[in-house]
């Protein structure tokens, strides 16, 4: 199982070890730190690293690299998975993952850590549980311990440990019920040079923030579940009713959780919002080239683009650009070599458009490769594959008891 | 108010005032200091001179002051094991505390203190842990077991822990039952054959119960030992299968593919026709494709098992191949992974779409990523023929791009392409030709002086174009000197008036001025060839060779198998059975997927269902050098006179051992056994002779046997996944005075095979070959053929280490493949062993004592005339007996093959063994003077 944990920033310093087993010597990074060196670029450290003893498995978020130290043969997307959880949980924590705050809350991190895992074994990974374990530091409460004493840790069983729904805490009271879903759908998608969709899926997640007193039982339904390739559920979920019934049945935790996420493949759901009109090329002579993007809107079913970026990742011979923008600003990096055209909101009326000239490396041959562009953008109150639309619905199977008069639930989709 | 403050004391006494106040009267100033001793001990500063005025904070209700005094103590305690005695009382007073929390605390903390002295006193808190009416501790107690096991493993079985570790997977609380699942896979780890997790359909039943309510932790815990279960028919596997299909929808990508393991491997128990495997099929591809889309990390580590899936169940994913087009933010990790799929499902109705993005891969910036893309279009070409048109003209034109490492890349797959289709797209020699001079990579030089020799006709200045390459022939890397040595010659042979001088020129730079062994003996080889017999020559240098399929680059079925097996562990990231890279002499079992119900596979199954103790004998591979200095010592002298009966094929692949395996044998073969560093080891061991003797005795009891030479039942010598699909397997037999090697061939691999032939190293009693392997008719995939190799002991000696180890190389048409045994050494024993008594007594006086061994056989439970009937039987002939003090002495002779003689006195004793078995007998063999040479 998982025996120690290396914490090592950016800059290969690291910050923090946790041994879960034995002490093992911090010298066994100098493997990762080799692997480090041979990607060059963070982001492609390989995840498993081989070495003599052990293997390191190994995540970079946040600029900071999660190193694993394990010694059998375990799983490794269960370390990996087990990874992104103390991540997730240090955010959920502090706010943000980063290297300052864990420095700035090392006892809590180290509390944390040892609640996790027992010797190798995952222990409690529930923020719920984790919170009543260890209360998460707000400055009102360390000015409160302090003139009282009182402590960061709970004294007494997380209640949900044990139930068959560890995920909620019993004894939850709100004076306002409330409930909130957010569907947030991603496209991914492959466009190629004239512009037809190569590839294209839908990644969708139902992010919930419920705040209902005792232990309300609530359903969700779609008005066309079909459609969904594939699901994966908070363990929170009912399966068996969603086999026969199609309907996701739930009793919700507390606060804030991802109750699905949902994979749509059938490309022909997948609508395009924008459609992009590019050309660059490169002058075989003269050492220069020209560049001309023009966006327009395509499917957009009357919402507004907004939050459009077009990153282009250039040739490297390509030293400077001289552009002009009609809509945003553009920046071009010229060591990493990526031209960044942040546009903002895009205007039907009057199409966004960056055109002029590039200069190449004098006596460099005419690049190759075709740049790619990187199009980003956001579009609210829209559901791209266009069919959960306003068709969810929430019911409550079992209202909470308590001291408010009507339960009140709240929805904003989208 | 940060805990970043308690790294900021860098004054020089900074102990020394942690000390201070941490024997402060202020609880809140203890707490403070307690922090920063441990803000200490995260960032690796040795902290532990505070010990004792640390666990003097230990006695408190403040529970966070707990709970760091205990993290203090788990990290240091191991330091200062004779302080941490002094914790003992208080873990033990917080093991009977009413709060189930502080219960639970205290018995895993001090399941996580590594010194002995606190071990002891842990046993008797634990057991009531193990049973405590609250399931929290109980949990907490089954890990705790485990911690106990890898600190003291004896501990743990005396008193009786693993027992009460059984008995909680009937716990009613599905946590505790994940955490005893967790606890026990991890302890039968170190116990490959302890049985600890003994499957039953009842247990399964409880297991698959508390699937659906554990955590996700407990989930994959679970999903994993389901995994090792093997259920009784096709109906309990699918009834399985459908409790674990809900899985596949966990948020958790580690259940996801643990139950993607369980259903693979449970599938395969399903008849093919049955409704339900079409549905589990379906429900097996969404999942997958849906790990694509999380994290980079888990998306490698899914990928590398899709591999495995996908060329296992090719029709699962067959669909879906766009989601694994690459993405140009992938890390370059992944899109290597992606790129190796794409291949994978490519097919005649997909390649357009493929070849396609392989195209625009090709013009990426990623260098390496870009290699892989031209390298990918070959193997399209030789996996899907119809587009292997299209795939030479996709070539041509990255070659047209004249960026260097692409047109060297592609190079080298056209000349893969060339291998698959020859004589179909010559026509791109000559573009080939035109960017020779751009080629500065060994590989792809190599490649183009391939083509250039084996279509030395067509092209006209191929004599040119080679005289050019063999200016600067010292300068290049062995790999181009060898391809230029070879395509010379076969330029020579095909034009033969006009390149004699060339001839010439590189057979005397390969022969005379190189240092290099290889170069030098190829060169010979082909000198010699061609002065004594250039017909010859012809047919040997410009044979036919056989067509490169896409199989080469699939993992073998038996390791696919394997690997199958462990889809989502370390073992299916590297693609290497866990017995390759499992640290340390931890036994792993081999599994095997089970066999289908109701079909024609079943016939080998009978041993496949228990997975017992791992069956195949570790198989040295032999020092490369050796052997090949052996083989080329061998064939190098005409080949007629040492083996007179070698059939035609035999010598023509002599000549290929030379020929084209050299380079493989010296480079490629090494790289392709991982495992030769681990398993000698265990062979090092291996007792010489006393092996094979206690074998004679330990023929089951029968007395009443007709006695005879021993032979022992064939073991596995050669691996099928060592041995691209060969299996063999064999014993050694004494017949009539005759040496006898009984060989099993069994044929893995999908295709058949053909011209075997055996050659033995130089041994210690020069074993060797009487005559040619007898395998007539090819070996058809699934097949498996008994031969008999007779042995004579004329071979060359050379001692071996140890002494009956004998080295074999075996060769097919595939490849050559080495594998080591031992013989016993009964097998020597020749039938006029029989010493006279005089000539025995006066021996046995002369023979100094430094060759004298000594050793016991216990637990044979014969008389002394039963035994000396038996050796008899294997030519160790009694000479005389004696009576003393009521033992038996049986004084023995023994003749080996080389003449050696072999004196023993055996003295049988039959004394009451006084421990606790009273009824045992322990005969008792002093064995004298071996190999004392007369």
């Amino acid at each position: 199982m998982i025996h120690s944990l290396f914490l090592i920033n950016n800059a290969g310093d690291l910050f923090l070890e946790k041994h879960w087993k034995s002490v093992i010597s911090r010298s066994v990074c100098d493997y990762f730190f080799e692997a480090r060196e041979k990607a060059v670029e963070p982001d492609n450290v390989p995840p498993v690293i081989r070495t003599p003893h052990h293997y390191l498995i190994n995540i970079y978020r946040e600029k900071i690299f999660f190193v694993s130290v394990i010694q059998t043969e375990v799983p490794p997307l269960f370390v990996i998975e087990f990874l992104h959880r103390v991540a997730e949980t240090f955010q959920d924590y502090f706010g943000e993952c980063s290297e300052s705050t864990i420095k700035d809350n090392v006892v809590i991190v180290y509390e944390l850590l040892e609640e996790m895992l027992d010797n190798g074994f995952p222990l409690a990974t529930e923020s719920n549980i984790l919170k009543e374990l260890i209360r998460p530091p707000t400055i009102l409460r360390s000015m409160v311990n302090t003139i009282t004493g009182s402590s960061n840790v709970g004294e007494t069983l997380p209640t949900g440990q044990l139930s068959t729904i560890p995920w909620r805490r019993a004894g939850v009271k709100y004076t306002n019920n409330e409930a909130y879903f957010d569907v947030v759908e991603e496209i991914d998608a492959i466009l190629d040079k004239s512009g037809t969709t190569v590839f294209a899926e839908i990644q969708g997640v139902i992010d919930a923030c419920v705040k209902l007193s005792g232990m309300p039982d609530l359903t969700l339904s779609f008005m066309n579940p079909r459609l969904l390739d594939d699901v994966s559920f908070h363990p929170c979920v009912r399966y068996k009713r969603w086999e026969s019934e199609r309907v996701i049945s739930f009793v919700p935790p507390d606060g804030n959780f991802q109750l699905m996420s949902y994979h749509i493949s059938a490309q022909n759901l997948v609508a395009i919002p924008v459609y992009v009109k590019q050309n660059i090329s490169f002058f075989e002579t003269g050492s220069s080239g020209r560049l001309d993007i023009t966006v327009g809107p395509k499917q957009t079913m009357g919402k507004t683009v907004e939050g459009l970026v077009v990153t282009v990742h250039m040739p490297k011979v390509v030293l400077s650009a001289n552009l002009n923008a009609t809509q945003g600003t553009y920046n071009y990096d010229p060591v990493t070599k990526i031209l960044v055209w942040d546009i903002g909101k895009l205007n039907p009326q009057k199409l966004p458009n960056l055109k002029g000239s590039l200069s190449l490396q004098s006596g460099a041959p005419k690049p190759e490769e075709n740049p790619s562009l990187n199009i980003d953008l956001k579009i609210q109150q829209l559901a791209i594959s266009g069919r959960l639309g306003s068709f969810i619905s929430v019911g409550c199977d079992s209202l909470p008891a308590g001291p408010c008069d009507k339960a009140l639930l709240l929805l904003t989709l989208f | 108010m940060t805990d970043s403050k308690y790294f900021t004391t860098t004054k020089k006494g900074e102990i020394f005032e942690l000390k201070a106040e941490l024997n402060s009267d202020k609880k809140e100033k203890k707490k403070e200091a307690v922090k920063k001793v441990i803000a200490s001990m995260t960032v690796g500063k040795d902290v532990s001179a505070l010990f004792p005025d640390v666990v003097n904070c230990m006695q408190t209700d403040n529970l966070e002051l707990k709970k760091l005094v205990y993290l203090y103590l788990m990290n240091y305690a191991k330091s200062q094991p004779d302080m941490a005695i002094m914790a003992v009382n208080t873990f033990v007073k917080d093991c009977e505390d009413l709060n189930p929390l502080i219960r639970a605390l205290a018995v895993r903390t001090m399941g996580c203190i590594r010194v002995d002295k606190i071990t002891e006193y842990l046993c008797e808190p634990l057991r009531k842990c193990l049973k405590d009416e609250d399931p929290y501790v109980r949990k907490t107690a089954a890990v705790c077991v485990a911690k106990l096991h890898d600190i003291n493993a004896q501990l743990v079985e005396d008193q009786g822990f693993l027992d009460t570790l059984k008995d909680l997977i009937s716990d009613s609380n599905p946590m505790v039952v994940a955490n005893a699942v967790a606890a026990l896979s991890e302890i039968a780890e170190s116990h490959p054959n302890s049985n600890l997790l003994d499957l039953n359909p009842q247990t399964i039943n409880k297991l698959l119960t508390a699937l659906n309510e554990c955590t996700e932790w407990g989930q994959i815990f679970i999903l994993d030992c389901l995994a090792s279960y093997l259920p009784r028919d096709d109906r309990e596997s699918q009834s399985i299968c459908e409790r674990v299909t809900p899985r596949l929808s966990h948020a958790n990508s580690a259940v996801v593919l643990s139950a993607v393991k369980v259903l693979m491997k449970f599938m395969e128990m399903l008849p093919k026709d049955l409704d339900y495997y079409g549905t589990l099929l379906k429900k097996l591809a969404p999942p997958l494709v849906t790990l694509l889309s999380a994290e980079p990390e888990l998306q490698y580590v899914a990928l590398r098992n899709i591999n495995l899936i996908v060329q296992k169940r090719p029709e699962i994913l067959k669909h879906e191949m766009k989601v694994f087009f690459v993405k140009y933010n992938d890390p370059i990790y992944v899109k290597l992974e992606k790129l190796d799929i794409m291949i994978r499902l490519a097919s005649q109705a997909n390649i357009a779409q493929v070849l396609a993005e392989l195209k625009e891969y090709a013009t990426e910036v990623d260098v390496d990523f870009v290699r892989k893309a031209v390298r990918a279009i070959g193997r399209c070409a030789i996996k899907v023929e119809q587009s292997a048109e299209r795939c030479v003209s996709t070539l041509l034109d990255l070659i047209q791009t004249k960026v260097n490492y692409v047109v060297q890349e592609a190079i080298v797959v056209i000349k893969d392409i060339f291998r698959k289709y020859p004589n179909k797209y010559e026509s791109v020699i000559a573009t080939l030709c035109e960017n020779l001079d751009s080629l500065d990579e060994p590989e792809a030089r190599a490649a183009m002086i391939w083509i250039v020799g084996e279509y030395a006709e067509r092209i006209d200045n191929a004599d040119e174009l080679l005289e050019s390459f063999l200016e600067g022939f010292h300068d290049e890397s062995t790999q181009v000197q060898l391809q230029l040595l070879t395509a010379i010659v076969k330029l020579f042979l095909k034009k033969p008036t006009e390149t004699q001088e060339l001839v010439q020129q590189v057979l005397s730079l390969a022969t005379q001025d190189s240092d290099n062994p290889d170069l030098r003996d190829r060169g010979y080889i082909y000198w010699r060839l061609l002065s004594t017999d250039p017909v010859a020559a012809k047919e040997v240098v410009l044979a036919e060779k056989p067509l490169i399929s896409e199989e080469t680059d699939l993992i073998e079925p038996t390791l696919l198998e394997e690997l199958i097996c462990h889809i989502g562990t370390l073992a299916s990231v590297y693609h290497k059975p866990p017995s390759a890279f499992v640290e340390g002499s931890r036994g792993v079992q081999h599994k095997r997927l089970p066999p289908r119900a109701g079909s024609g596979e079943s016939t080998e199954s009978p041993d496949v269902g228990q997975s017992g103790p791992s069956e195949a004998p570790p198989a040295v591979i032999p020092s490369q050098g050796d052997l090949l200095g052996d083989l080329l010592n061998l064939d190098l002298a005409p080949p007629t006179a040492t083996v007179p009966s070698v059939q035609p094929s035999m010598q023509m692949g002599a000549m290929d051992l030379l020929g084209g395996g050299l380079d493989s044998l010296l480079g490629g073969d090494i790289g392709g056994s991982p495992s030769v560093t681990a398993m000698p080891a265990s062979l090092g061991s291996a007792p010489a002779v006393g092996g094979g003797l206690g074998d004679l005795f330990d023929l089951g009891g029968g007395v009443g046997m007709p006695t005879g030479s021993y032979v022992a039942p064939k073991t596995v010598w050669l691996l099928a996944m060592k041995a691209k699909g060969l299996e063999i397997s064999g014993t050694f037999a004494r017949r009539g005075g005759i040496i006898q090697m009984d060989l099993s061939l069994t044929n893995k691999a999908m295709s058949v095979m053909t011209d075997f032939a055996i050659q033995f190293n130089r041994n210690s009693f020069g074993l060797a070959p009487a005559g040619p392997l007898q395998v007539l008719t090819p070996l058809s995939p699934n097949q498996t053929i008994d031969v008999s190799l007779p042995l004579s002991t004329s071979g060359p000696v050379m001692k071996m280490e140890p002494l009956n180890n004998l080295q074999v190389a075996v060769k097919n048409n595939i490849d050559v493949f080495y594998f080591s045994c031992q013989y016993p050494l009964s097998l020597l024993f020749v039938e006029d062993g029989k010493m006279d008594r005089q000539v025995f007594l006066a021996t046995w006086k002369d023979i100094p004592n430094d060759n004298e061994a000594q050793f016991q056989i216990k637990d044979i439970h014969l008389n002394s005339d039963v035994a000396s009937n038996k050796l008899q039987g294997s030519n160790i002939f009694t000479i005389a007996k004696r009576t003393v003090e009521g033992q038996d002495m049986l004084y023995q002779s023994v003749k080996l093959t080389n003449g050696i003689w072999v004196l023993a006195e055996m003295r049988i004793q039959t004394e009451p063994f006084l421990l606790s078995d009273l009824k045992c007998t322990e005969p008792r063999i002093v064995y004298a003077n071996l190999l004392h040479s007369q």
